[in-house]
């Protein structure tokens, strides 16, 4: 029997999962991927809260995630182009012009 | 007994990709084990009775954000040697020692909550076109229309970035 529980535990998994990659990945592409790893995660958690308390409202939510994440990958992507261009590389600690 | 048998399936190979995603070198590789893991995160969508989300996911998430990754990823593949600079082993220790850390605040969050309601079985019009058509446009049909505006700013950012990387060139 699949509880909500089992969802939730596969949620935060996910989550974490991702949370591993932004702290492990230099590559600015792929902190931006795993942002969206994270993104999926909380979809995730919003079905199962949607199906459970059977409200459609979770499943509302996460049609605004997906917009708002498609919104920010395209200036995220723009911004990792141009940062490619200007510094010619793409790690993320090579983007320390503000450092004092 | 076959529902259990599917999650399993579905969160399995959906867990590998994501690793997948996070510990394999090549970038195409992790952006193809993002697709995976988002058909897999669709697949459990419809099990929760989701169906226009789990469409939704697939259309706009996989088919939009993740090509629209791939041909950045490729775009900027082209020179090796920004990709040569990568070393992504440093951090791995720490950031399992975070992860679990936020696993177990996370099942600590778990017991907490109510009974655990089991969610098989049919979830009736729950996760219908009508059901989240009717919401979208009376109760929130404010979020509805500010997401257009959002849409419209990022759309006038990517542009405004974009014309500045022609002129630099």
């Amino acid at each position: 029997m699949i509880t909500l529980n089992h969802y939730l535990i596969l949620s935060g998994l996910l989550f974490a999962i991702g949370v591993m990659g932004i702290m492990i990945r230099r590559n600015v592409l792929m902190i931006l991927l795993c942002i969206e790893l994270m993104f999926n995660a909380a979809n995730l958690a919003f079905v199962a809260y949607a199906r459970a308390w059977h409200d459609a409202t979770g499943q509302l939510i996460v049609f605004f995630v997906i917009t708002v994440a498609a919104a920010e990958v395209t200036v995220g992507l723009a911004i990792a182009i141009l940062m490619a261009r200007q510094l010619n590389s793409l790690n993320a600690d090579e983007a320390d012009l503000l450092k004092w | 007994m076959t529902e259990a048998v599917f999650f399993y399936l579905f969160s399995g190979v959906m867990l590998t990709a994501a690793l997948l995603v996070v510990f394999h070198r090549q970038p195409v590789y992790s952006v193809l084990a993002l697709l995976v893991t988002m058909f897999c995160l669709a697949a459990l969508f419809v099990m929760l009775g989701a169906y226009v989300v789990a469409a939704l996911q697939i259309l706009l998430y996989a088919g939009a954000v993740l090509v629209l990754f791939l041909f950045v990823v490729m775009l900027l593949n082209l020179e090796p040697d920004a990709m040569a600079r990568i070393r992504p082993w440093r951090r791995t220790g720490l950031s399992i020692v975070v992860a679990l850390l936020f696993c177990g605040q996370f099942l600590g969050l778990l017991n907490r909550t109510r009974a655990p309601l089991a969610i098989s079985g049919d979830a009736g019009p729950l996760g219908s076109v009508e059901e989240l058509g009717r919401l979208l446009f009376t109760t929130y049909l404010l979020p509805f229309e500010l997401t257009s505006f959002l849409i419209l700013a990022a759309i006038i950012g990517a542009v405004t970035l974009a014309r500045g990387m022609w002129k630099r060139e």
